[in-house]
């Protein structure tokens, strides 16, 4: 149960971030820890104590095996936040060089 | 049903032949971009006649064993055809749209690339039958809709792309999170199954919070008003186009469309009150502010964004109100928000295609020059406003009934009074963008190509149409099976299941 809880605190810590932080490259990490709380938080979800690998082998019947969906809900879920963050980046480079700074509070051409 | 998937392969397919075969030849962007966007909307024309049943498609051939389901499936409902259709149709119009409309930008074959991903994307989330692939649908939308919203690489296009990508972000973040809670609390991700443990399991704190993630998530997919901020920067910053279907089309699936489905067919909390007050409460909002913000603009796509928020403020307003009325009022307004805000956002992309210019206060007199463009704008701002016999009465009538029958008196009164708000904001786009005496510059304007004006006229037309869907024979076509799920909540899981 520690372990849910804690990543969760990692979730809030990667929501803090997004919220306080006024750097874009900042607020990009604060992101992707946000995601990676997510995914431990999932994989945790499917863990079982002393549990086996869930593939069909000899004598497996009578173990306690983990369940195998987390893990390959969470692949996925990897790579869309690869997906995900590669196009960030290269928007903040972009923003870099129209606007010569990272600071959100300098990025302000859009009002209303 | 094995047709199915082709909702989410022929698009996909698509989108990745795209950048092959355009880079040999010019003219093979628009066509096929086209050609898929019309096979698809033939493809959803056609599932029209099954609109009354459940289907479902197990991917890979893995049935249910014991009525438990095994693999990944996809359901077809009255809900699901009733979106599908409001889905391919707009995108048909805009893909028709842009092919002279994205002559000004400059790679039509990435264009088309991520159009046909986004589309892709759309229908996935409409037709998944279990979280998961739900949320990976969502996120295909939305990574295009990003690089979309960025297209022209202009400041204000990144600017608008990157803060809508951060909160779109949080917004997948909460969302995966409650999937995660989900699986925990049910052991399956399967939405029927789960549907069905949820109401054996009965309403604890944990179902609550899962819950909280969910709205979180999917309110800022949709742009309610406590969410917005992305809204009003993302829509002007885009091309029209992608502002039409963003806005057609886009935040109703992403947000709306999940939000019905997930807390009156999975959650079942069309029964619990709080619930439905937290609807009402965020329909009023998005309803009052987004007009209100909308009658401050001098910003042509600026108005039309604001307006959105304000106008799927109604949609969910109307969820809220919980009766099957209200429901019929919620869904009708959507398809009709899916028909003359699409139209009003090629508009203001034919006004920006023949003068380069969105201020509103240095227009005037464009009627004058752009006969097809004003009169079809003027169909639409009166259709969004409330005017009969056009199809926005109908359904804000419905929506406003329903507020009265169900003794919400003093919120049937609000949306009555922001109707009229809503004519007066549009009124002004037509005073000082059609009407009036033409301006110097704007001489040499000429009405915007063939294929352009085809698409606003179509939608015109429907616009002024779609008011005949109320009539009882044909409400069974479209409008009621899908009232039926939604109105039916959690026997979605025994239409699903079966038995």
């Amino acid at each position: 149960m520690i372990v849910l809880i804690l990543a969760i605190l990692l979730f809030l810590i990667g929501l803090y971030g997004v919220l306080v932080k006024r750097n874009l490259i900042k607020i990009i990490i604060g992101l992707m820890i946000m995601e990676y709380a997510i995914n431990l938080f999932f994989a945790l979800v499917g863990y079982r104590q002393g549990g086996i690998a869930p593939i069909f082998t000899e004598g497996m019947a009578d173990g306690v095996f983990v369940d195998p969906l987390p893990q390959a809900l969470v692949l996925t879920a990897i790579v869309i936040g690869l997906g995900t963050t590669a196009l960030l980046v290269s928007l903040a480079v972009r923003i870099y060089e129209k606007y010569d700074t990272l600071d959100v509070r300098k990025i302000r051409k859009l009002r209303g | 049903m094995s047709l199915l998937p082709l909702f989410v392969v022929v698009p996909l397919g698509a989108a990745f032949l795209t950048p092959i075969f355009s880079k040999f030849w010019k003219w093979f962007p628009d066509l096929w971009g086209n050609i898929t966007s019309a096979v698809l909307m033939g493809l959803s024309l056609w599932v029209l006649q099954y609109s009354g049943d459940t289907f479902v498609y197990n991917a890979g051939g893995w049935e249910p064993i014991n009525g438990i389901p095994m693999g990944i499936a996809m359901v077809m409902d009255g809900l699901s055809v009733f979106m599908l259709i409001i889905i391919n149709v707009v995108a048909f119009l805009v893909t028709l749209y842009s092919v002279n409309y994205m002559t000004q930008y400059t790679d039509k074959g990435k264009y088309y690339t991520l159009f046909l991903l986004m589309l892709a994307g759309l229908n996935g989330v409409v037709l998944s039958g279990d979280m998961f692939n739900f949320f990976v649908f969502l996120e295909i939308a939305g990574i295009a809709t990003y690089a979309l919203v960025a297209f022209s690489i202009e400041a204000e296009g990144l600017e608008a792309s990157f803060k809508y990508q951060i909160l779109g972000g949080v917004a997948s973040g909460c969302i995966l999170l409650g999937i995660a809670f989900f699986y925990f609390l049910t052991g399956t991700l399967n939405m029927a199954d789960a549907s069905r443990i949820i109401s054996e399991m009965g309403v604890n704190p944990a179902v609550i919070f899962t819950g909280i993630l969910f709205l979180v998530g999917f309110s800022l997919k949709a742009g309610l008003m406590p969410f917005h901020g992305w809204l009003p920067d993302a829509y002007p910053s885009a091309p029209a186009s992608i502002s039409a279907m963003m806005s057609g089309v886009g935040s109703k699936v992403l947000g709306v469309y999940a939000l019905i489905r997930i807390f009156f067919n999975v959650f079942g909390m069309a029964g619990i009150p709080s619930l439905l007050t937290i609807f009402l409460v965020l329909g009023t909002l998005s309803m009052v502010v987004g007009a209100f913000l909308a009658l401050g603009q001098s910003d042509f796509k600026r108005l039309l964004a604001y307006s959105s928020i304000s106008q799927i403020g109604y949609c969910i307003f109307a969820f809220g109100l919980g009766t099957p009325l209200g429901i019929l009022g919620g869904l009708f307004h959507l398809l009709n928000h899916a028909v003359f805000k699409p139209l009003l956002f090629f508009n203001s992309g034919a006004v920006v295609y023949a003068t380069d210019n969105r201020d509103l206060e240095s227009m005037g007199g464009l009627s004058q020059k752009m006969p097809v463009t004003g009169t079809t704008s003027l169909i639409g701002s009166l259709s969004v406003g409330g005017l009969p016999p056009l199809a926005g009465f109908w359904s804000k009538l419905i929506i406003i009934i329903a507020a009265i029958e169900s003794g919400h008196h003093i919120l049937a009164a609000v949306a009555i009074v922001i109707s009229i708000v809503t004519l007066a904001y549009y009124l002004k786009v037509q005073r000082y963008a059609f009407f009036g005496a033409l301006g110097e510059v704007y001489k040499k304007v000429k009405e915007v190509p063939a294929l352009m004006c085809i698409s606003m006229i179509v939608l015109a037309i429907l616009s002024i149409a779609l008011g005949i869907l109320m009539l009882p024979q044909f409400r069974g076509v479209l409008l009621d099976p899908a009232v039926k799920v939604v109105g039916g909540g959690i026997t979605y899981a025994k239409m699903v299941l079966g038995g």
